[in-house]
């Protein structure tokens, strides 16, 4: 058995190379910690209510959102399938029942320049996605309850247990829902669940770049969502429809629809 | 995609561009309602003691028991997952109007509809039981579920019996099709259905439809036994024909001034779609062709005296336009309200497949499908008197 020789040139070369991966490694895992909200290692239903604030003001129309859920929730490359989409209004003067809406791709390519800005009009980005309805007229038709409220306030869908019929696709008022053709099931957002009950934020929040989206929870005290709730004058998507909508909006426009 | 996203106009929702329901849809509201339509015209005869349409008592019995067979089918064709669709039974929501279906589809099969043409039928089976041999014979032991009491008193326990259940089957035949317009009008995400009417005007339409159709098979199956057809018969049934349709006619009519009249959020992208997507399907198949021609056609008959022929003319033409027009109605509601975006900024378009799982071609089936039923029970139970397997010289003779 031959002893190993280590001269002093290879325990400096091995150890400088360890400190500064591990430095590296340290920093790396610190960034990471600062992009996850909370530790949740013992999650429980009970104690969250979920619910997402939507600057319009702060959207720019990325689409960084739109591209992150289809990634992270193996979401269908197609342009009819989104859980997640960006809408951009132009509205002119007081034609607040007839803005010019375009979506290209569900904005997931961002959009292209059409408008110039003060003529007259104005023009934003709403971003859109499951209102996560407290009253929620998907859950209330699915003939089989496959749909079903969270306790913690998120309407998800069992795909081993959804028939297909369709029927919740029509009665949602929003558009959030649609037929995976690779399943033949009914798919939606689920607020990113895998990742929220690990105490980190939705796919979509992480990447937004300007922090128009933000996740809350409304059984956490400490959650900013409060601050923000009683700080800006909000409003949800169709209230005439009474859904319970959990998805609050800063600086909606009327003729959002 | 590119050629739906092609048929796209204005704006809508990503996810809207697809519609979810199609003509396999559109033929069960169709289906469901000459289900309905047909019984009610039976009970019209037990019920109500019209004897003039007795001659179609049987038949119209039948021609429902042939349709409701086939009524789930488009459905089942229709989900993604079919082997799943038992989890309504076992598992339903019951905050679903849609989990009722298999509930109100059972109660309607079996307990109404078999079991009274059980009970109508019982002696004739049992006569036929006894006087056949072989495999016919022991088809219609089984069918005669064992029981051989054909006594004046057991027979008369068997009227009394099949008139309460005639008098259950009304409630349940309203419940049935009245059931399948709230599946529609209960949706409050979708204006073209939200509205309580709807129940109501599919029932009468249903009951339009089912009129409709027994009359016009017993027309066509006495025309080619040569037999002939009972003119009292046919005048009354083309009566209640009217009256029927023109309450439905009254209703949509209701319904549309008050859409008109309101003007609601959703009105110009409605009214937007009649003009053009929906134009000939609503206004002119629907509405002229379907409706005011045949209401126009059925009151001559009332207000003009003609002969025979001519009144046999025009209740085959105006049947045969009530069906159009009734099956335009169900494709308006049903391909109609998916063709309008929910932001009410645009429309898509329908493109109807031939050869695949909800294209034309299993519609087409599945149409045809009740008529081969039809088919079959009439050959294992005639409707008519005059044949009935007891007098006959054998078995199998029927039609």
């Amino acid at each position: 058995m031959s002893e190993a020789k280590v001269d002093r040139r290879d325990f400096l070369s091995s150890g400088g190379r360890f400190l500064l991966l591990t430095s590296a490694a340290a920093a790396a895992y610190e960034h990471v910690l600062a992009g996850a909200p909370e530790k949740a290692p013992n999650y429980k239903t009970t104690e969250h209510w979920w619910a997402m604030t939507i600057d319009i003001d702060r959207c720019i129309g990325c689409g960084n959102c739109v591209r992150a859920c289809k990634t992270e929730n193996d979401v269908p490359i197609e342009s009819s399938f989104f859980r997640t989409w960006v809408e951009r209004y132009h509205v002119e003067g007081t034609e607040m029942e007839r803005p010019e809406v375009d979506s290209p791709n569900g904005g997931y390519d961002g959009f292209r320049e059409k408008y110039k800005a003060g003529e007259g009009s104005k023009d934003f980005f709403v971003p859109k996605l499951c209102n996560h309805c407290a009253h929620s007229p998907c859950v209330q038709v699915c003939p089989v309850g496959a749909t079903f409220v969270s306790p913690d306030g998120v309407v998800m869908v069992d795909k081993a247990y959804c028939l297909g019929c369709r029927y919740c696709v029509l009665a949602c008022p929003y558009g959030c829902r649609f037929i995976d053709p690779r399943t033949e099931t009914v798919d939606k957002c689920s607020l990113c669940y895998h990742r929220i009950t690990k105490g980190l934020t939705t796919a979509c929040c992480e990447t937004c770049p300007t922090g128009a989206r933000k996740l809350g929870d409304l059984k956490n005290p400490n959650d900013p969502i409060h601050e923000f709730l009683k700080n800006h004058k909000v409003h949800v998507l169709k209230p005439q429809m009474a859904t319970g909508a959990k998805v609050f909006y800063h600086a909606l426009d009327g003729s959002v629809r | 995609m590119e050629q739906i996203l092609a048929g796209v106009e204005g704006f809508m929702y990503p996810n809207e561009v697809e519609l979810q329901w199609s003509i396999l849809i559109v033929l069960y509201p169709f289906i469901t309602g000459l289900v309905a339509g047909a019984f009610i015209l039976a009970s019209l005869e037990r019920v109500f003691n019209v004897e003039a349409v007795k001659p179609t008592y049987r038949l119209a019995l039948l021609t429902a028991l042939a349709f409701l067979l086939v009524a789930p089918l488009p459905l089942q064709l229709h989900l993604g997952h079919p082997e799943r669709s038992l989890e309504m039974y076992l598992t339903p929501h019951l905050t679903s109007a849609m989990a009722m279906f298999g509930f109100v589809y059972l109660w309607y099969l079996m307990v109404v509809l078999v079991l009274e043409i059980w009970l109508d039928y019982r002696k004739e089976i049992v006569l036929m039981a006894r006087k056949s041999t072989g495999a016919t014979k022991l088809l219609y032991r089984v069918m005669s579920l064992g029981v051989d009491n054909i006594s004046e008193e057991s027979l008369r326990i068997d009227h009394k019996l099949g008139t309460f259940l005639t008098i259950v089957g009304i409630p349940s035949a309203f419940l049935l099709h009245g059931y399948v317009g709230f599946i529609f009008g209960s949706i409050k995400a979708n204006p073209w259905w939200s509205t309580p009417l709807m129940p109501i005007v599919f029932l009468f339409s249903a009951i339009v439809s089912g009129i409709a159709t027994v009359m016009l098979m017993y027309m066509a199956i006495t025309v080619v036994r040569g037999g002939k057809i009972d003119m009292p018969c046919v005048d009354t049934i083309a009566r209640y024909l009217m009256y029927a349709f023109i309450v439905d006619f009254s209703l949509e009519m209701l319904d549309l001034i008050h859409r008109v009249y309101e003007a609601d959020e959703s009105f110009k992208s409605l009214d937007f779609m009649v003009h053009t997507r929906l134009y000939t399907s609503q206004v002119i198949l629907q509405i002229v062709i379907g409706t005011i021609i045949p209401i126009g056609l059925l009151a001559m008959t009332q207000l003009i005296k003609l002969t025979d022929g001519a009144r046999k003319g025009i209740y085959s033409v105006a049947g045969c336009l009530t069906l159009i027009g009734i099956f335009s109605m169900r494709w308006n509601v049903v391909i109609g309200g998916q063709l309008f975006s929910k932001s009410f900024l645009g429309y898509t378009t329908y493109k109807m497949a031939f050869a695949t799982k909800e294209g034309l071609l299993p519609a087409l089936v599945l149409m045809v499908l009740p008529f081969v039923i039809l088919w079959v029970l009439v050959k294992l139970l005639p409707p008519w008197e005059e044949e009935a397997p007891a007098l006959s010289d054998g078995p199998g003779d029927g039609i």
